[in-house]
């Protein structure tokens, strides 16, 4: 998993936050994980765990406080305001609010193209001419499932919420990124139109080859497009896995607590009331000592004030930072956990 | 309920939910109102060569008599006409308005572009001279500037320019603050787009609506501000005609003859609501209204 031929790689983020008197917002604590090139990384918590704020930092806006940020074995947080301009075409974001991400005031055609012609010139791409410009602007939007004839000279208030995150995801796709940060994308949107914009994700992943960072506090959604899920707490990483072995057999308390709040659609089945989560998030101002979610955790005891616990793995491929997982960590993984990871 | 969630398939996309654009046109209000700053601009410029007595011509016509054939808008208290006095006034009283106003907003507009963009210390160092040249005594410094700098129509429009610096760069910068936040900004520093392209380009646009509005109501401000100035002698001098002197001096004959200070308020007023009814129907023509969901 720490092989060095991830793509992405994010070690010890850190990011703070003074308000005032001293004090700060710990909202990102010395979290780590790779991403894989071609995988899908899914990113889960509650709202205020960090993780916007972590998907945030690693396109450095802003600047987390410490860690690093290796994108293809460059260190972005130390790079220099213009080395770091020269890398942003390859590390694109899209935001939750589909209205707020697109400027109101210019057409869909800008929106889409300025990109390209800030870039241009600078990149050699085969994209210098208005001409090309406007074929790859059409290209992209009638990739994204938008008419580009009746779509550029728009503006986005003509545009539902479902279609303006189209343009977003045009605009972000021209410059041909290698890693997409989504983060939220479909959290503002109706259940139908999430749908779409998913498959339209994993149809835009497959045909740019990207790499996707999938932040959201749906479980059902991440679980649906994730390759591995990387599940917060307060600004820490409480556990990360495949997928699969995340939702059969989670190893962290925190975890097991959020898949039993999933709503199961069905009026026969009792909501059960064991596991279920109770007590407030604490305030990332002054998080608990030791495990940050030992406050709220029906497994924790002393050790858990005292010691912090550290990422290790249970099973392969899933690591988990607590004293007492719901999974013991075996010497060697069992032959069918394994399987399980090729998927 | 993951299944279910692919499971659904992807529909056309575009053409029957994108909202109807309804034709747009201008109202019979626009087209009053553009007449009128026509017909204002007009007869300012083309004032010398029109059929009017001189504005500074004494007893053209008994003092103070009504409206006439002769003296469309009658005579004022030394028998000058007024018509002519409205014309060649708005000379004077256009020129410092909108001068003013223009550098109030290059320098204001820029200062609180920069200041709302970019926040933190660079914010608190021009809000702080924001602040100081908003406390500063306008009459003052009115004052200090004509005595260095000499009286002259210039230096008028220098003050009020001047003048009109701080609260238009509070006004830019308090709109600035709020658009800097969203993610559209994010969005277009994520793509690399340099700072002066992204204040210009994506932040301006936005704030300009609000800022046009105001700035149209400061050249009304700066208009009046020119009266009181010459009233104290500090501007053109009288008998030279402008509308700001025009309300200034008739306002001590209002128990008498208050047409002499209505007249030229008036004129002022629908001037500037002109203004306000053409900003109002350009906007709406270029349709820049803010998105919704």
């Amino acid at each position: 998993m720490t092989t060095n031929d991830a793509l992405l790689s994010v070690e010890n983020l850190v990011v703070e936050y003074p308000v005032g008197r001293g004090r700060k917002v710990h909202a990102v604590s010395d979290v780590s994980f790779d991403v894989q090139a071609g995988e899908t990384l899914g990113v889960v918590g509650e709202s205020g765990c960090g993780k916007s704020t972590a998907g945030k930092a690693i396109v450095q806006l802003p600047r987390p406080t410490s860690g690093s940020v290796l994108f293809e074995g460059t260190d972005l947080v130390k790079l220099d305001g213009d080395q770091l301009r020269r890398f942003r075409p390859r590390l694109q974001m899209i935001f939750q609010d589909p209205v707020s991400s697109l400027n109101p005031r210019r057409r869909v055609e800008d929106i889409v193209g300025d990109p390209l012609s800030v870039w241009s010139a600078e990149l050699e791409s085969s994209v210098a001419s208005k001409q090309e410009r406007k074929a790859k602007v059409a290209e992209v939007l009638e990739a994204v499932g938008l008419d580009p004839v009746s779509a550029a000279g728009r503006r986005p208030h003509e545009f539902s919420g479902g279609q303006c995150q189209r343009i977003s995801i045009a605009r972000a796709l021209v410059l041909e990124p290698k890693v997409l940060i989504c983060d939220e994308p479909v959290s503002a949107l109706d259940v139908s139109i999430q749908a779409q914009i998913i498959n339209l994700l994993e149809a835009m992943k497959a045909r740019f080859s990207l790499t996707l960072v999938f932040i959201s506090h749906d479980l059902a959604v991440v679980r649906n497009i994730s390759d591995r899920v990387a599940v917060m707490y307060l600004g820490k990483l409480c556990e990360l896995a495949p997928s699969d072995v995340l939702y059969r057999t989670p190893a962290h308390p925190y975890t097991a607590a959020l898949l039993a709040s999933i709503p199961e659609p069905d009026p026969a089945i009792v909501p059960s009331t064991t596991g279920r989560l109770t007590g407030e998030l604490p305030s990332s101002i002054d998080p608990p000592s030791g495990c940050r979610f030992r406050t709220r955790c029906p497994r924790a005891e002393e050790r858990c004030a005292a010691e912090e616990p550290v990422l290790r793995e249970v099973a392969t491929g899933q690591r988990v930072a607590c004293h007492f997982p719901l999974v013991e960590a075996r010497p060697a993984a069992p032959a069918n956990v394994a399987s399980q990871q090729s998927a | 309920m993951a299944e279910a969630l692919v499971a659904i398939e992807d529909p056309a996309v575009l053409p029957d939910t994108v909202g109807v654009r309804q034709p747009r046109r201008f109202t019979v209000l626009f087209w009053i109102a553009v007449v009128w700053l026509v017909l204002i601009i007009a007869l300012a410029v083309f004032a010398s060569v029109l059929p009017l007595d001189s504005p500074t011509q004494v007893f053209a016509c008994i003092p103070n008599s009504a409206p006439s054939w002769h003296h469309l808008l009658g005579c004022d208290e030394l028998g000058r006409d007024m018509l002519s006095r409205i014309v060649f006034g708005a000379r004077v009283s256009l020129e410092v308005g909108f001068t003013a106003v223009f550098i109030g907003l290059v320098f204001g507009g820029t200062a609180g572009l920069v200041a709302g963009y970019f926040g933190g210390k660079t914010d608190l160092i021009i809000s702080s001279a924001m602040n100081v040249l908003l406390a500063f005594p306008a009459l003052v410094l009115a004052l200090a500037v004509i005595a260095f700098l000499g009286q002259s129509l210039r230096n008028v429009i220098l003050i009020l320019g001047l003048l009109s610096i701080a609260p238009l760069a509070r006004l830019v910068r308090a709109s600035t603050v709020v658009y800097a936040q969203r993610e559209f900004v994010t969005a277009a520093r994520m793509m690399g787009f340099r700072s002066r392209r992204i204040l210009f380009r994506e932040v301006l646009p936005n704030v300009m609506p609000s800022t046009l509005s105001f700035a149209i109501v400061a050249v009304a401000v700066a208009i009046v501000a020119e009266g009181a100035l010459s009233f104290l002698g500090l501007s053109v001098r009288p008998p030279a005609p402008t509308w700001g002197n025009m309300i200034a001096e008739g306002s001590t004959y209002l128990s008498e003859n208050a047409w002499l200070a209505l007249c030229p308020a008036a004129v002022l007023c629908l001037t500037v609501l002109a203004l306000n009814f053409a900003g109002d129907g350009l906007r709406s023509f270029f349709d820049v209204k803010d998105s919704a969901l």
